[in-house]
């Protein structure tokens, strides 16, 4: 993408996000929001993010790569475990870059 | 504090247990750092990395419009995207709207443009603790939205920094997958959260080949549907459960 077209691109999206942000501060006071939609926003953040977990985790120039070769699904389980136990970003992003620099350094994975 | 949990969501309540109130603005400095650092690597030029942190200033939207630009996803995709992902900002607006609604629009500019997760989680915290009618209570979010500004532009910049430092060959894309992670798992917590996450995720394989990265708008609108036919699920049968010899019944009707 060109960088004019990014900054376009930036410039927009921080004005729809201010805009949802001012929504309802900025009304009278008198909207309310669906509760079928107050719902469905909530799993939002969750099915955004695991959208973007799952194929950095499986795909590999976009082919399905399920082998035990895949050193991002290897990283990424381990950091599932970590996070799952621990709860702690820190540690699960370094403990996740830690193990996919050594299984790309050991075994030559990628 | 019935209205807070009506409108909280699964993430924060992960944080709500973390008492300390320092933790709250302390937890955004490894965010922003990881933000800069994996922006970077995914080839996002510096300043506008920085930008985003400024014009954006939402955390997870971020890391996602730097993921889909540097993939060469098409530009109305990445809005759409990023807009999907940021709507729910207006469950924050509602909950808070009765609180600043005496206020001038100077003021209600300036508030909305610093109402993240993070400072809704702290102001209303702070709102149902004190359950104060103070003409001074608007500076607390304030005073809360932009120490997290602040915060995340400073540790924005550190990332940006560092990932200038860093070859692309050390995969540093990687480390949003990660962050990712280390927020998904945790919000986990109950069937329906399980199941939207698995679906969306499995969804987003699926639909790989759509075209324009259509997918990951497929894929949120499937976890969000997967998600609403759990709840209802689960809401059914505890109903059920509580009359008895219903669940039989409805176990045999299908």
């Amino acid at each position: 993408m060109p960088q004019q077209i990014i900054w376009i691109t930036i410039i927009v999206i921080g004005l729809l996000t201010f805009a949802t942000r001012l929504s309802f501060i900025g009304s009278t006071g008198k909207l309310r929001l669906a509760p079928l939609l107050q719902q469905a926003l909530r799993f939002v953040p969750v099915a955004a993010l695991s959208a973007l977990i799952l194929p950095d985790l499986f795909l590999k120039q976009g082919q399905l790569a399920l082998a035990l070769n895949n050193a991002r699904l290897l990283a990424g389980i381990i950091a599932i475990i970590i996070a799952w136990r621990t709860k702690n970003v820190l540690l699960t992003v370094g403990t996740g870059m830690i193990s996919l620099w050594l299984l790309q350094a050991l075994f030559g994975l990628h | 504090m019935c209205l807070y949990w009506r409108y909280e969501y699964k993430i924060f309540r992960i944080l709500e247990r973390r008492t300390c109130r320092a933790a709250y603005f302390a937890r955004g400095v490894p965010f922003g750092m990881i933000y800069g650092v994996s922006a970077l690597g995914a080839g996002i030029p510096a300043g506008i990395a920085q930008a985003m942190s400024l014009v954006v200033f939402a955390g997870s939207a971020q890391f996602i419009i730097a993921q889909l630009v540097a993939a060469g996803t098409p530009a109305l995709v990445v809005v759409l995207t990023a807009f999907i992902v940021n709507i729910r900002h207006m469950l924050y607006s509602a909950s808070l709207a009765r609180h600043v609604q005496k206020l001038g629009w100077r003021w209600k500019i300036v508030l909305a443009y610093l109402l993240t997760d993070e400072a809704y989680a702290v102001t209303m915290q702070h709102y149902q603790r004190a359950e104060i009618e103070s003409d001074y209570k608007h500076w607390y979010f304030f005073g809360a939205g932009l120490t997290l500004w602040t915060g995340w532009q400073l540790s924005t910049a550190v990332g940006v920094f560092l990932g200038a430092q860093i070859p692309a060959s050390w995969s540093l894309d990687f480390a949003s997958t990660l962050t990712f992670i280390a927020l998904v798992v945790p919000a986990l917590k109950d069937r329906a959260n399980t199941a939207a996450a698995l679906a969306a995720g499995l969804a987003a394989l699926a639909f790989v080949a759509l075209p324009l990265k259509l997918s990951i708008v497929a894929a949120i609108f499937t976890g969000i549907a997967v998600g609403l036919l759990m709840e209802k699920r689960s809401k059914k049968y505890h109903a059920m459960s509580e009359e008895g010899e219903e669940v039989c019944h409805s176990k045999s009707s299908g």
